[in-house]
């Protein structure tokens, strides 16, 4: 009996999780919408090897990981700047590479920035919940982080692998600069707390994860001292608790919170590759 | 009603009212008439989210223009006693009754800041009519209203680690259920067996925003 072509997990890392474009529209049942943290880089990943956009690849975080190929197929990593590994060939990233049957590949650690995202022609063909496959680590929707010896199943693969030799992956850069736009409840603090959100710098924490940036920088002074009934959460929402130290959410936040948001992040992919301690800045939509 | 930005794509209808009717009944009556727009596909959003005295609408095409819609969309809105009446006078079949073991840890602790014995808490809690004014916290978690706001409960000091999955539990001026087990600041009252989110059922929550719910002794 054969076995179903599937990716073998040798070594984990410190978190390598299913991702696909997340499962959107359900936020009033309380589910997150979860997904790849740097969906163009994922859907770029999935064009490489010849998948839909929305397949589901692997996110891998700064120490990498090593699986094996259980078929002949096409891979490719997008994100970071990151060592690739197909058996004893050193590898690129932003290009499909052919990998025989049997093949071990290692990925990572991340040279620069934190996470890279692996696509693997016909896609990891998880059960999915909810319409997505994706991993959501606050709600525990989807399967669980990979785990040593985990076996992940894929599908079949549908198109062919894109012509590419190359493609660019920018480093991530040393500052970043985010657009933020004031609200809903930029009227809950002081005039000074979007002075010192425009006019300073933060950095990101080291307790960041999937759900949220946390920024550490000065303090944000409420003008509104009661607590705020729980209200609805979007992507890129800077909420403000009780410490006064602004908190960035992405792709896996909760669907409702009850500190006051003070504005909204426009795109908060880069935040996808910041490190603790990069530098974040903020700046209105007029600049 | 006030329309607060959230972001390019979104918008935030503040419902925190000047009025005698309740917040609950506008978000409700809010959320219900958007529901119904976007099923006529008069209206074009990802997410329509109710929540205490707000309903999101995220992934929206034209923020703009939707903002301007919603200043003639108003929903009827009915007055305290029209709520009032038509909770009590429910029995539409579309109730779901929540079976319910009242064995809580907190009974006592309700009991004492509500200042009746515990026997009264569960005529009170069996004898409320129930709505699902919003799902969060965890997928499938319902904030029901329903309790008088003078009822209202402070959350445990100290969170528990765990609360088992099924806990019938109270916080502020909400009821809700635990839908899996889960670290739980709210008193808990009770457990009860029905399974409140099933990833594979259409719909998912078992008691989704909107619903009518009357707790039963198991």
């Amino acid at each position: 009996m054969t076995h179903p072509a599937a990716v073998e997990v040798l070594r984990a890392g410190a978190l390598t999780t299913v991702q696909d474009l997340g499962r959107p529209g359900w936020a009033h049942l309380g589910v997150p919408r979860s997904g790849a943290l740097d969906p163009a880089a994922l859907r770029l990943a999935n064009r490489l090897v010849g998948n839909p956009e929305h397949a589901a690849g692997l996110e891998i975080t700064l120490s990498g990981c090593t699986l094996r190929l259980t078929r002949a197929t096409t891979v490719a990593v997008t994100g970071t700047e990151v060592s690739v590994q197909a058996g004893v060939r050193p590898g690129d990233t932003g290009r499909p590479l052919s990998v025989p049957a049997g093949t071990v590949l290692r990925i990572g650690p991340a040279r620069r920035g934190v996470r890279s995202w692996l696509a693997v022609a016909g896609g990891i063909d998880v059960p999915p919940v909810l319409g997505s496959r994706a991993t959501d680590t606050l709600s525990g929707l989807g399967p669980s982080p990979l785990r040593d010896g985990d076996r992940l199943p894929l599908g079949e693969p549908l198109g062919t692998p894109a012509p590419v030799d190359l493609t660019v992956c920018s480093a991530p850069p040393p500052e970043l600069h985010l657009m933020l736009r004031p609200g809903p409840r930029d009227d809950w603090f002081t005039p000074t707390a979007l002075d010192r959100l425009f006019g300073t710098a933060y950095t990101v924490s080291p307790v960041s994860n999937r759900v949220g940036a946390r920024l550490a920088g000065a303090t944000l002074p409420r003008a509104v001292t009661g607590e705020l009934p729980s209200e609805g959460i979007v992507l890129g929402a800077v909420q403000v608790p009780a410490d006064g130290q602004p908190l960035i959410f992405l792709a896996d936040h909760p669907t409702t919170g009850g500190y006051p948001v003070i504005g909204v992040v426009t795109d908060v992919t880069p935040l996808a590759q910041a490190r603790p301690g990069t530098t974040v800045r903020f700046h209105g939509p007029q600049r | 009603m006030r329309i607060r930005p959230v972001g390019a794509h979104a918008l935030l209808l503040d419902c925190t009212a000047a009025t005698d009717v309740p917040e609950a009944a506008l978000v409700e009556a809010w959320r219900a008439e958007l529901w119904r727009r976007r099923e006529q596909g008069e209206l074009i959003a990802v997410e329509i989210v109710p929540a205490a005295s707000t309903v999101l609408l995220d992934g929206l095409p034209d923020p703009i223009a939707t903002a301007e819609q919603l200043t003639r969309w108003a929903p009827a809105i009915p007055n305290a006693d029209t709520v009032r009446r038509r909770d009590a006078e429910r029995g539409d079949g579309t109730e779901v009754v929540v079976p319910v073991e009242f064995d809580g840890p907190d009974l006592p602790a309700v009991a004492e800041h509500w200042g009746v014995a515990v026997p009264a808490v569960l005529r009170r809690l069996t004898s409320t009519p129930f709505r699902v004014a919003f799902c969060g916290f965890a997928p499938g978690f319902p904030y029901l209203t329903g309790l008088p706001a003078e009822l209202a409960l402070p959350r445990l000091a100290t969170p528990r680690p765990r609360v088992p999955a099924g806990s019938v539990a109270l916080a502020g001026p909400y009821a809700g259920i635990y839908p899996g087990a889960s670290p739980g600041g709210w008193l808990l009252v009770g457990r009860t067996d029905l399974v409140l989110f099933d990833v594979d059922a259409d719909p998912p929550s078992r008691l989704g925003p909107g619903a009518s719910v009357r707790m039963a002794a198991a």
